[in-house]
């Protein structure tokens, strides 16, 4: 009884931050599973579907056409609400730019994505996959967006 | 060769799609990976822990499936790794400067009818579909 009120006045910001670390936790293993149970983790089913000329697999495409009619709807009953459960605003991309480095990174992307069938959320969830491929595809994937990042940071800093 | 499975990917994106619906809800973030896990290096204190258990729960989710009898066949096997390295720089380096992958312009941004996500998706889709045909077909580098 004598906890109660100290932790009523304790500030709101730790448990709420532990509450989004958490629903964080829950939303990748929902996200994870259903890559998996896509089979998006298998990058043959994945170049099988970009390669419209070959023995074409169309399941990709059920992926994505699933995952956007969901999220689609529900954004729109999301998004009328104030705030999200656990943080102050809605975090969206305020960019609306179409410009060099939006179109080059998707082509950079899209070269990397064509050549060995991962983009990176299934790369990082086949780490619970046993695939040791991802010994070779994950490190490189963050040294190239460490390398990205660096450099834009380097360049803003230069700017200012 | 793979087997076309349209039920198991419908599922799968379902479960995509629930993913992100609940991270705007209970976060107010966008499900998308490359962003996400980018932000473990550069963000702010506070913004890491939610992005490094997210990272966690993927891993978790497809273990879990796995372990729960969800079939995934076995890894690819004799795909050069300098390729692997090769690409997996690509998709990093590619990613960040364009803002986001398949989850956050594909899904994510397609859902909430961004300009910029439309455009991202159309160009990374369509360099894909041409990178694995001259990989497959002309140059013929890897097992079709």
């Amino acid at each position: 009884m004598s906890a109660a009120p100290s932790a009523a006045s304790a500030p709101a910001i730790a448990p709420r931050g532990a509450a989004r670390a958490l629903a964080a936790l829950l939303v990748g293993v929902v996200f994870g599973a259903g890559l998996a149970i896509a089979q998006m983790t298998d990058p043959r089913k994945v170049l099988n579907f970009l390669d419209l000329t070959g023995r074409w697999d169309a399941s990709l495409l059920f992926v994505l056409g699933g995952a956007v009619a969901v999220a689609f709807v529900g954004y729109r009953v999301v998004l009328r609400r104030a705030k999200p459960l656990f943080d102050d605003a809605f975090h969206l991309p305020t960019s609306t730019a179409i410009d060099a480095a939006l179109v080059c990174g998707a082509v950079l992307f899209g070269l990397g994505w064509g050549l060995a069938g991962y983009c990176p959320g299934p790369a990082i969830a086949s780490l619970g996959l046993d695939n040791p491929e991802t010994l070779w595809f994950l490190p490189a994937l963050a040294l190239g967006a460490f390398a990205q990042r660096w450099r834009a940071r380097r360049a803003s800093r230069a700017g200012s | 060769m793979t087997p076309f499975t349209p039920f198991a990917a419908l599922a799968g994106g379902v479960l995509i799609g629930l993913a992100a619906v609940l991270l705007m809800w209970l976060d107010g973030r966008i499900a998308g990976v490359s962003g996400i896990a980018g932000g473990l290096w550069f963000s702010v204190a506070g913004e890491r822990a939610w992005r490094l258990l997210f990272v966690a729960g993927l891993i978790l989710g497809a273990w879990g499936a796995a372990a729960l009898g969800v079939p995934h066949p076995a890894p690819r096997s004799g795909f050069p790794p300098v390729l692997l390295v090769l690409a997996g720089l690509l998709v990093g380096y590619g990613t960040s400067l364009g803002s986001g992958c398949t989850s956050g312009h594909g899904v994510c941004g397609i859902a909430r009818l961004s300009r910029r996500s439309f455009v991202a998706t159309s160009v990374f889709l369509a360099t894909a579909f041409v990178t694995t045909f001259v990989v497959r077909h002309v140059l013929q580098a890897v097992p079709g």
